[in-house]
């Protein structure tokens, strides 16, 4: 097994379209680096408007923790698509170049290969979300310095003490990295139906859009279905970032605000890992290899 | 008709008497506060505002004479109400140029002091009133309510400890009112359900927010440099 | 001598096609083993049934005496396959294709090793070249290298000529027979083409519309002394029956167009005709039709459709 791991994972760091999306990620956060370092001042007035009709806010808002939090907000719309461009072609992309056949072909279970690919594909997610937290994290650090994390929530406002932030950050990682899993894997299950790496990469972006838009929505008959929704889930990486208050209302320091949605969604996402993985292995075992 | 005449100039000449003595009160606690060409001073702020949730921070004040006042958090930020930024006693009796009025008394955490209205002369002053409540025997405002003419009205309670004979507080409690604050989901891209938080938000449906200092280890008269106060 | 593979009743239903009908054959060690039959005959999906690419609906495949339904990874181990069009990495070199399915099937070979490997395909000099930059031909040759990399006992080449120029074919050719005859494997060789498999099968399986037209040794099969006749006879089925029940039953090859197709040597023409006589079978007409290979060539060029016989 392990064999096969590496074999998959040395296909899909030989193949060029993998850089791209490191490519585009840097692109993206060195993009909104320099804008921010170029013309800080006027995202910051622009964040406190709604504020500063009471409030003065004193010291440097826009530091690398803050920084971080807005790159990160992007992972809902970009990073899956890069996830998608790899984990939705681990089948399909087989079968279009005609590998396929060939490597069912071996003395390895189709349960086995398929695991594999899989967990190739989430080594792949999470150097993703490790070279995200490099970009994003640590080098906003280093360009922007460190400070409290002042977040706007839609209706209050969070302030975090520095030396309160890093270990969220750990936490958030770690969760978005289960959360781009969770698209990896519905890559992966809908990459088993068909013959070219297109369709299923488009089809994950759809369903994400579609169950996106589901979990946005604040419409009754849809409500009943969002707690079951991954989309739902994918973001609660920001309940890391919420602070709980004592009675005199002061946030208390190292506390989570709802610890237990992040367990929650947490699980949720991992059924819904188990039930595409699952679902994949148990479909494409039954299946005639016609192509 | 000349009656009427004495009794406008006697009542003249006890507003006049009475002003004088609060000009003088006032005179005489800005005198004591004078002692204190600058000061700097640990502090912890706790920040009490409906849709602020912020943890106590440690922060640094400095004072310079007449009205230079920074409060900063080391590497961090810190939230102040607007326009009450000079949270501080020297500043807001600052000036020479007001009309002190007598409007009676008060007990305030338990010592009576004296109400008088400091009316600025000044019309192009951005402060429309302050209404303190001085502890006349030991010369110390007590409570200070300061209405501004772009920033509403705040009001400052001082509580006094070893500090007292420089006229500086151990502890400021600064209320204000605040604004509404609402950003749309579609910007914070959250997809909360109505039962978000609501427990916190409830205790904080007032619409005044409070910022408490607790001042300490002030260094007094020491000097400090102007760069200090520079954003 | 050893019966490498055993098909016993393989039929395979698709949704709307019975691509393999009820199919039986073995192939023995050292056997060239000829798969012939026309484009769409089922030769494909036999040998992905072989290769457990598709899942047959009936039927049974033993090889190197292992059911492959139970023992289908020791079996792969030991088979080198070439499926229709051969396709590789094509991002990868010739080498690192090699490489990885060597890895695939078991086996980490040394650089000398790959090397010779691509030696013999004819490949060596552009070992560091991306496939992508190869012709068709070359592509041909580089899957018959993996699946040849793992010294495997049992080799299956599904086409393995597709594309190829004359000079092309003839090395494939060379190599086969070098396989067999050097290295004692057993190889399966699946074409449409007869020419090619008279040259280098020892044994042949005809099939056609997923059903055997017939199966033994290739000389014998091809031997142009052997020929086809198709009775006519007012009841074909009880000339079937009777024909059964005698010495000519060996030689019944099916029916066809409401004949019997019969194989038999050109000299046992006038025995058959006396014996149908005595089995008091009303014969209408008795066509010899051609030598073997013309009739071969005309099933597997698919000018007509016989019916088979089964026992």
């Amino acid at each position: 097994m392990l064999t096969l791991i590496q074999i998959e994972l040395y296909k899909i760091f030989r193949r060029p379209r993998t850089y791209i999306a490191f490519g585009a990620i840097a692109a993206l956060i060195l993009i909104i680096q320099f804008g921010l370092k170029l013309d800080g001042k006027s995202y910051s007035d622009f964040l406190m408007k709604d504020i500063g009709g009471s409030m003065v806010i004193d010291g440097n808002i826009i530091n690398g923790y803050l920084l971080c939090y807005i790159m990160l907000q992007l992972l809902l719309v970009h990073v899956p698509l890069l996830v998608a461009l790899i984990a939705a072609d681990m089948i399909s992309g087989e079968a279009n170049m005609g590998t396929l056949r060939l490597l069912l072909s071996k003395p390895y279970s189709r349960t086995e290969l398929l695991l594999a690919k899989f967990l190739a594909a989430t080594v792949y997610t999470i150097m993703l979300l490790i070279w995200l937290a490099i970009l994003a994290l640590f080098l906003s650090m280093w360009i922007f310095g460190l400070g409290d994390l002042f977040l706007m929530k839609s209706s209050y406002v969070v302030l975090i003490n520095q030396h309160d932030v890093f270990w969220r950050y750990a936490g958030a990682f770690v969760f978005a990295a289960l959360a781009m899993v969770t698209v990896a894997a519905l890559g992966f299950f809908l990459s088993i139906f068909a013959e070219n790496s297109i369709g299923p990469i488009v089809a994950t972006m759809s369903f994400i859009v579609f169950f996106t838009i589901l979990s946005t929505l604040n419409i009754p008959t849809f409500n009943v279905l969002k707690p079951y929704l991954f989309t739902t889930h994918l973001i609660s990486w920001k309940e890391f970032f919420d602070l709980k208050v004592n009675d005199a209302n002061e946030a208390i320091i190292g506390s989570i605000q709802n610890p237990q949605r992040i367990i929650t969604s947490a699980l949720v996402l991992l059924l819904h890992i188990v039930g595409f993985v699952g679902g994949a292995i148990f479909i494409f075992n039954k299946k005639d290899v016609l192509s | 008709m000349y009656k009427i005449f004495l009794l406008i100039v006697g009542f003249q000449i006890s507003i006049f008497v009475q002003g004088q003595d609060m000009t003088a009160l006032v005179m005489k606690v800005k005198a004591k506060l004078d002692q204190v060409n600058d000061y700097e001073a640990d502090g912890n702020m706790k920040t009490d505002v409906s849709f602020i949730k912020a943890p106590v921070g440690k922060v640094k004040i400095y004072f310079k004479k007449p009205n230079k006042f920074r409060l900063k958090k080391e590497g961090g930020i810190s939230l102040l109400p607007k326009g009450g930024v000079s949270v501080n006693m020297s500043s807001v009796i600052a000036t020479n140029d007001f009309v002190a009025l007598a409007a009676g008394e008060s007990i305030v955490n338990g010592t009576t002091c004296k109400i008088v209205k400091l009316l600025p002369i000044n019309e192009a002053s951005e402060i429309v009133l302050t209404t303190l409540y001085i502890d006349e025997p030991n010369l110390l405002v007590r409570k200070a309510i300061t209405t501004t003419k772009e920033n509403g009205t705040y009001e400052m309670e001082m509580n006094y400890g070893v500090y007292a004979k420089y006229g500086l507080p151990e502890k400021v409690i600064f209320s204000f009112n605040t604004k509404d604050y609402k950003l749309p989901k579609g910007i914070t891209l959250e997809f909360d359900d109505n039962e978000k938080a609501l427990s916190d938000a409830q205790k904080l449906k007032n619409k005044k927010g409070r910022v408490e200092i607790t001042y300490a280890n002030y260094i007094i008269n020491k000097g400090i440099a102007d760069a200090i106060f520079v954003k | 001598m050893q019966q490498i593979v055993r098909v016993t009743d393989l039929t395979k239903q698709f949704k709307n096609l019975k691509a393999v009908d009820h199919l039986s054959y073995t192939v023995n060690e050292g056997d060239v083993y000829g798969f012939l039959g026309q484009n769409g005959a089922g030769k494909s999906t036999t040998i992905r049934m072989m290769l457990t690419l598709i899942k047959p609906t009936a039927g049974h495949i033993e090889i190197f005496g292992m059911d492959l339904a139970k023992k289908r990874r020791e079996i792969l181990r030991n088979i080198g396959a070439v499926i229709e069009k051969p396709d590789v990495y094509k991002y990868l070199s010739a080498y690192e294709n090699l490489q990885l399915f060597a890895r695939l099937s078991g086996i980490k070979p040394t650089r000398k090793q790959m090397m010779d490997q691509l030696e013999m395909v004819g490949l060596a000099q552009r070992a560091e070249d991306k496939v992508k930059t190869f012709s068709q031909g070359m592509k041909q040759r580089l899957g018959i290298g993996i699946a040849l990399v793992h010294n495997p006992q049992l080799i299956i080449l599904d086409e393995p000529t597709n594309g190829l120029d004359p000079q092309g074919i003839a090395d494939i050719r060379n190599l086969i027979l070098h396989l067999s005859r050097e290295s004692n494997k057993t190889i399966i060789v699946s074409s449409h083409l007869l020419s090619e498999i008279e040259q280098i099968a020892t044994r042949v399986l005809i099939i056609d519309k997923g059903k055997k037209l017939v199966e033994g040794n290739a000389t014998e099969l091809l031997d142009p002394a052997q020929t086809i006749v198709e009775l006519q006879t007012l009841d074909n089925a009880f000339a079937l029956q009777q024909l059964q029940l005698s010495n000519w039953t060996d030689k019944i090859q099916g029916q066809r167009n409401n004949t019997i197709v019969i194989k038999l040597d050109r000299k046992e023409i006038p025995a058959l005709h006396t014996d149908l006589v005595n089995m008091q079978i009303q014969l209408l007409s008795l066509q010899p039709r051609h030598s073997l290979e013309d009739y071969f060539l005309q099933v597997t060029s698919g000018n007509q459709h016989v019916d088979t016989y089964t026992n």
